[in-house]
Formats: structure tokens, sequence, C-alpha cells
């Protein structure tokens, strides 16, 4: 490979400190240097790509999708999944365990990973399971995954409702210095719940799921961590009592971390109304003031990462009665513009949000990426943050279309996706197609 | 004023004006079972559906007496004895039967928005016949009407729903009706049936001789016995000693009292024998009106011009068929 110069865009790279008009240098897939804009760096024959008037930024980086592959392979694989992944700005991928075969051994790691290397687009990192076949009752051979590759542990989909394998969970995955990281939900409190309870859920007749089955568990699993030696990451957190036990627990200094989901944070309950599945997922959608609450936490540091839980579903799995209905929704086609929307709506700073999505989720991880400090590999995002879409669901690269954005408007797009200097997705000319 | 819906999902949202236009349409129609020959041929040539995923004597058994008597031809489906046992799906099923033309499906599931998730896929209009814990708007129909009939009017009544509240349709569907039509609600049960939120609708309480002080009217719920094992209450024997509406608690209500029962009543557990059957209760009068909401609610829906498919889209992508066994928990 030779070099690209990236020019004329406004470059934001939280990690250090960047916000501003600047030249990326990419030379064989590495960021060689970030430069005055118009520089007089030797163009010679560098590729230039024009990004005036976009905003380029690390490769964004979601660590919560579901790829589906191997077992479900109907719903999404490897390959629709990055596909998905690189159109909406994304540049790496974690992906969970609950696949079939359930990720616990490094053979099904090895296998993600190499239909990740065979599909070519963004990076796939596999988290493990924290339990042998999500069952919740013995540790997975996590070491055994840990040397295939995995990034961090998680029963993602299955509570881990037996605390004293919590506790060993934590314990354990210290020594390869591996983030647990946990779906919260105490399941005898969740009960039978399809939606948040509340007025609506009584209103519709639907069985509820108090905000109590989610601060339960986060409250258990704090205590937990003030002896053991791990990290915690709380996965797509949704009430208000959780932001504040999440900034209670920083505050007296333990390692722990949190993301939010867009639709958490875009949408409420209010959008299951007339019974529409693609408004049902686990958590449930909450209330006005835990939407309030959730991008506050943003705002604040208390929740690190924005994080889709991508979770493709075919359709005669949402096109069932309510109560039916598999739980989830993609994610990885919209969460860009509904991120940047926070900046209007909740006067969130541009550079937290790049940060919760790039450096941030890097950390989580422990991954070498969000960032474009140089030496970097060079996973590049640009947006066109002025540019007006509207949603079109049938159009999407992800093989499953259960999305609750379906038809509606948005602002930004990712015009151009790089993963160590090679461009894996270009936006058309038009922005809807 | 007419009554423009296409189906019949619930009560919630419906007007004063068209609740009432539901029971003058109702009070209209009881005298065709007071004939000697109960036939009218107001629905001659025109096919209704009755679909029962849930078990149902009463409503079951009302729904075709009130078409018959309306010389519709009824076609009467329970899960039980259709091809739901070889596993097709409620929206396959509720296809097919539409592809058949009926002029009405009749609708009983145990999901909650199961005949508005049909009513929004097919070209048929959709009763719902009580669609789990949301609504039964025939039920709170017949009781509106007994209510009305006995009181006559339902403006500024005091009434008493006593039992579980939170996985009632019944109690749904008659708290939107009831607050509609201008009654003071009382919600009567033990906390565990009484969330916070409830108090939206009306005033509760967990005394069953509060709850129905000075009440015009006692609706009493049936009490589902397989809550016990789920600790909303340990037993139905202790939970018969706090609710169950006996004549010493009927005293504290108004002396003309009128006490009502959806049925299918578990007698000395909720409703004392000597209650139910007694000058107060007006149980029968519900199932004879049951006849006439039914014939109403059959009138307005299944007697009006097909409207030409508005439904119909289909997946521009050819898909991969899902496997039969869907994962619930996923993601």
């Amino acid at each position: 490979m030779n070099t690209t110069i990236i020019c004329g865009g406004t470059v934001v790279d939280p990690a250090n400190g960047l916000n501003g008009f600047h030249d990326v240098v990419i030379h064989d897939g590495v960021v060689a240097a970030i430069t005055a804009a118009e520089g007089s760096h030797e163009t010679g024959d560098a590729e230039r790509i024009d990004a005036t008037g976009c905003l380029v930024l690390p490769g964004l980086i979601d660590i919560h999708v579901h790829l589906r592959e191997p077992g479900y392979e109907y719903k999404e694989t490897v390959e629709t999944g990055t596909r998905a992944a690189v159109a909406g700005g994304f540049t790496a991928v974690a992906c969970m365990a609950n696949t079939n075969p359930v990720n616990d051994s490094a053979a099904v790691t090895d296998y993600i990973r190499e239909r990740a290397a065979a599909a070519g687009l963004a990076r796939v990192f596999p988290i493990g399971a924290v339990s042998k076949g999500l069952q919740g009752e013995e540790l997975a051979e996590i070491g055994e995954m840990h040397r295939a590759g995995i990034v961090a542990v998680s029963d993602d989909g299955m509570p881990i409702m037996n605390g004293g394998l919590m506790r060993r969970a934590l314990e354990y995955t210290a020594m390869f210095g591996l983030p647990v990281i946990v779906h919260e939900e105490e399941r005898t409190i969740a009960a039978e719940g399809v939606m948040n309870e509340g007025s609506l859920s009584l209103r519709l007749g639907l069985k509820g799921v108090p905000a109590a089955a989610e601060e339960a568990m986060i409250a258990r699993d704090i205590a937990l961590l003030e002896r053991t030696g791990g990290r915690l990451h709380i996965a797509h957190l949704s009430t208000a009592g959780s932001v504040e036990m999440v900034r209670s627990a920083k505050r007296r200094g333990l390692p722990v971390s949190a993301e939010v989901t867009p639709h958490h944070f875009t949408l409420t309950e209010a959008a299951v109304d007339g019974y529409n599945t693609n408004a049902k997922m686990n958590p449930p959608l909450r209330t006005p003031r835990d939407v309030e609450a959730v991008r506050q936490g943003l705002a604040d540091g208390t929740i690190d990462v924005i994080a889709t839980d991508h979770a493709p579903h075919h359709r005669d799995e949402k096109d069932v009665e309510f109560d039916q209905a598999a739980n989830g929704i993609v994610g990885l086609e919209t969460a860009l513009p509904l991120a940047l929307r926070l900046v209007e709506e909740a006067g969130i700073p541009l550079e937290t949000l790049v940060a919760a999505l790039t450096i941030n989720p890097a950390r989580v991880l422990n991954l070498p990426h969000g960032t474009l400090s140089v030496g970097a590999a060079a996973d590049v995002t640009v947006i066109d943050a002025q540019r007006c879409w509207t949603v079109e669901a049938a159009r999407f690269r992800s093989k499953s279309r259960n999305t609750p954005f379906d038809g509606m408007q948005m602002q930004g797009q990712a015009i151009l996706t790089m993963v160590g200097g090679r461009i894996v997705h270009r936006a058309a000319a038009s922005p809807n197609a | 004023m007419p009554f423009t819906h296409r189906h019949l999902l619930g009560l919630e949202g419906l007007s004063r004006d068209e609740l009432t236009f539901l029971l003058d349409t109702a009070s209209s129609f009881k005298e065709i079972s007071e004939r000697d020959i109960k036939k009218v041929p107001t629905l001659r040539g025109k096919t209704v559906v009755s679909l029962f995923y849930e078990a149902s004597t009463r409503t079951r058994a009302s729904f075709e007496i009130a078409a018959k008597r309306m010389s519709a031809d009824f076609v009467s489906l329970a899960s039980s004895t259709s091809s739901v046992t070889k596993g097709e799906t409620l929206l396959d099923t509720a296809r097919n039967l539409a592809a058949m033309r009926p002029d009405a499906i009749i609708l009983r599931h145990s999901a909650a928005g199961a005949p508005h998730f049909l009513a929004g896929r097919l070209d048929c209009p959709i009763i719902n016949a009580g669609d789990g814990a949301h609504e039964h708007p025939t039920q709170a129909l017949l009781d509106a009407l007994t209510i009305r009939e006995r009181k006559g009017h339902i403006e500024g009544l005091t009434v008493a729903i006593v039992g579980d509240v939170l996985h009632s349709r019944v109690a749904r569907s008659n708290v939107f009706a009831l607050k509609t039509l201008g009654a003071a609600l009382r919600l009567v049960g033990p906390p565990t049936l009484l969330p916070p939120e409830l108090r939206a609708w009306g005033d509760t309480t967990s005394n069953l001789e509060e709850g129905v002080r000075d009440a015009d009217v006692i609706m009493m719920l049936r009490i589902q016995l397989e809550r016990q094992g789920k600790n909303f209450f340990p037993t139905v024997d202790e939970y018969s000693r706090y609710f169950c509406l006996t004549q010493r608690a009927v005293a504290h209500a108004k002396a003309d009292v009128m006490i009502l029962h959806p049925g299918p009543m578990n007698r000395g557990v909720e409703i004392a024998s000597d209650v139910a059957d007694g000058p107060y209760s007006v149980i029968m009068d519900q199932v004879t009106n049951g006849i006439a909401v039914r014939m109403a609610v059959l009138y307005l829906l299944a007697n009006r011009p097909r409207v030409e498919s508005e439904v119909e889209q289909e997946a521009a992508l050819p898909e991969e068929p899902a496997p039969r066994r869907l994962r619930r928990r996923a993601g």
C-alpha cells in the first residue's frame, strides 16, 4: 500500500484532544501524521480523499452486537452484520456469545474470527460466554477463549442469576484482564414481563418489568466488585436508578463502566403502544424520566459507551402477538444519527459522543483502536453530519429489518468507512441509496 | 350518532356518544329474544367466524346465539380442534379464515393485543372477545347495559370493582367504559393485585367493607385459581377471608346496591352463594343482556359493505424461512 490523505475535514479525536481542521495522512494502513489543514506535506502520488465539510473520526466501535453466526444465519451472518456495521460507520464490533453453539469454547471463537477475516469488512472481536452453554452454572473455559482472542466475557441475553458464579467470574477474569459484561435482570422480579412496568403496561394489559429488576442486579454486582479484582461492564443500562448506582460506584473508584443503546436514549415505552413488536426489547424501553437520566449519564461520563445491542430477528419472529415476539432491534445502521441528535436535543458536546463511540469502548475492551494517534491502525469514519436521509429498513445491509425507526428522518451519515487504511464502505452520492 | 369503527378491539378511547349508541342499539335488540320466533333476517347471508384460543362457555355461546338470532351463518373454531395444534401461527390461521370472506371474526386469545395485531393485517372486521389481561369489550358493554337498565343512568354512580384488577380484562374494559360514562370507581383487592398506577383509574383500597361502602354497584371479578402459586396471595382460603363478598359486606353498600359478576363464579371464594343468588344479584340479567349487546355489535360491524383490501404488504427481498423453534430471549 502507499499513502492516502483525508483532507479538508474536521478531525475529532477525543483521545488526543483534537477537534479542528486537520488532514489525516495514512501510510501503509497506519496513521502516519495529523497535519494542519492544507498543510504543505508531500502529496506526491498520494491518494487524496476530500472530506471538506465532513467530520473525520476514529472508526466507530460497537461493543455490543449479535452477529448470530454460527447457528442463526437466517437472522444475520458475520458478513451481513459487518456490512451493516461499516455502512453505519463502525469499523469494529464485539459480538455476543449467544450463538448456536454458544461461543463458550476456543473453537467457536476461532470460527467467528475466520468468518470475519473472510468477510474482510469491520474488525470483529468475539466475546466469550461466562458460563458453559450460557447456563449460568459453571464457568466456561475463559482462558482457552482468551488465547483464541476473546476481548470480554458475557452471558448477554441470559442474566447471571447465580451470585456465587458472578463472584467467581469477576475474580477469575482478573487473571486475563477481561471485563465481565453483564445483562442486568433479576429474573424472578422481571418474571414474565414484556415491557416496562407502569401505567402503560397496566393499560395495555401487558406484564411489566419494573426498574427494580435491573437495579437489584446492579446493586448485587457492584457489591461483589468491592472485593473482587475484576472489571464490570454493565450492558444496555436503562433506568434512572441504574445511572445513579453506577455514578456512585465510580465515585468510590470501582472498576465499573456502562453502556446505553441509542433506543434507550431516544425512545420511551410509548413506542410500545399499539403493541408494536419492534419496540419490544430487553431491557424494555422506559419512561421519559429514565431517558433523561441516561442522557445525563452520558453527558457527565457516568455512562462511558454508546452500544447498539444490534439484535437481528427474522420477520416471522416479530410479526406475531406481542407476548410471543422476540426481543431486540437492529441498530448498526441507525446508531450514528441518533447519537448525533443528542448534541442539539440534550446539549451533549460532540466530543463526548464521539468518545462514547470510539475511545471509551476501546478502553473497556483494551483494544488498540478508537483513536487517530500516529502509529494506530487507520480505522477512520468520515461523516457528513448535515446529510439528511430517511430510514428504509427494506434497504438495510443487515439481513433483518426489525427497527422501530423505519421511515424516520435522520441527519448525519457515514460517507466513508476505512479499516486499516482500506475503504470498506463508501456512501452513494444520493443520501437514500 | 353512528358507530363508524371497523373493529371492536376495546372500549378505551370510545366517546360517551359512541358508548351510548352501542347501548341504545343493544337495548333495541332485546325484544327479539323475548319473541316466540327468536330470529330476524338482519344478517342473512353474512358469515361470522369465532376463533377461540382460550376456553369459554358463556362468551362463545352468547356470540353464537346472537349471530343466529340475526340469521348469520356462524362458524366456531377452538384452538384445540384447529390447525393451531399443528403449529400454525395465529396470523396464518386468521389469514386463511379471512380468505374465506367472513363478515366478522370474533377472537379470544391469551395475548394482549392479539386482535389489534390481526386488525392491522386482515381485511375483515375483528371483534375482541377477550385478549389476555387487556380488554373484553362486549362484557363491559353488557355490564353497562345491565347497570343502566336497573339504575336508569350511569353518570354519578359509585361502582366498586373487587378482585384481581391487575389481570382482569373485564376490569379494564369496565374502567374505560364506566369512567367515560361518568361513574366514580373504586378498585378493591390485595395490594399485590393493585399496582400504584391504578390510582389514575379510581380510588383503591384493600379493605372490602370500605371499598363497597355506599356503593351503587359492586362488580366482582373472578379470582384465577392459578394466581395462588405466584404469590399474589397465599391461598384461596385466605383470599376469601378478606375479599369474599358476603351478606355482611354487602350491608355496607347502598340499600339498592346491585351486584354483578362476569362468570364463571368461584362460589365461596370471591362471592358467597347467598349473595350470588340473592336479591341484589343481577348476574343472570347480565347473561341475558350479553345476547343483545353481541347482536348490536355484530349488526354494526358485520353488516357493512366490504372495503377492498387496504392491507397486504410483502417484503421486497427474499428471505430465508425461520426455523421452527424460534429464539425468544436472545439479545
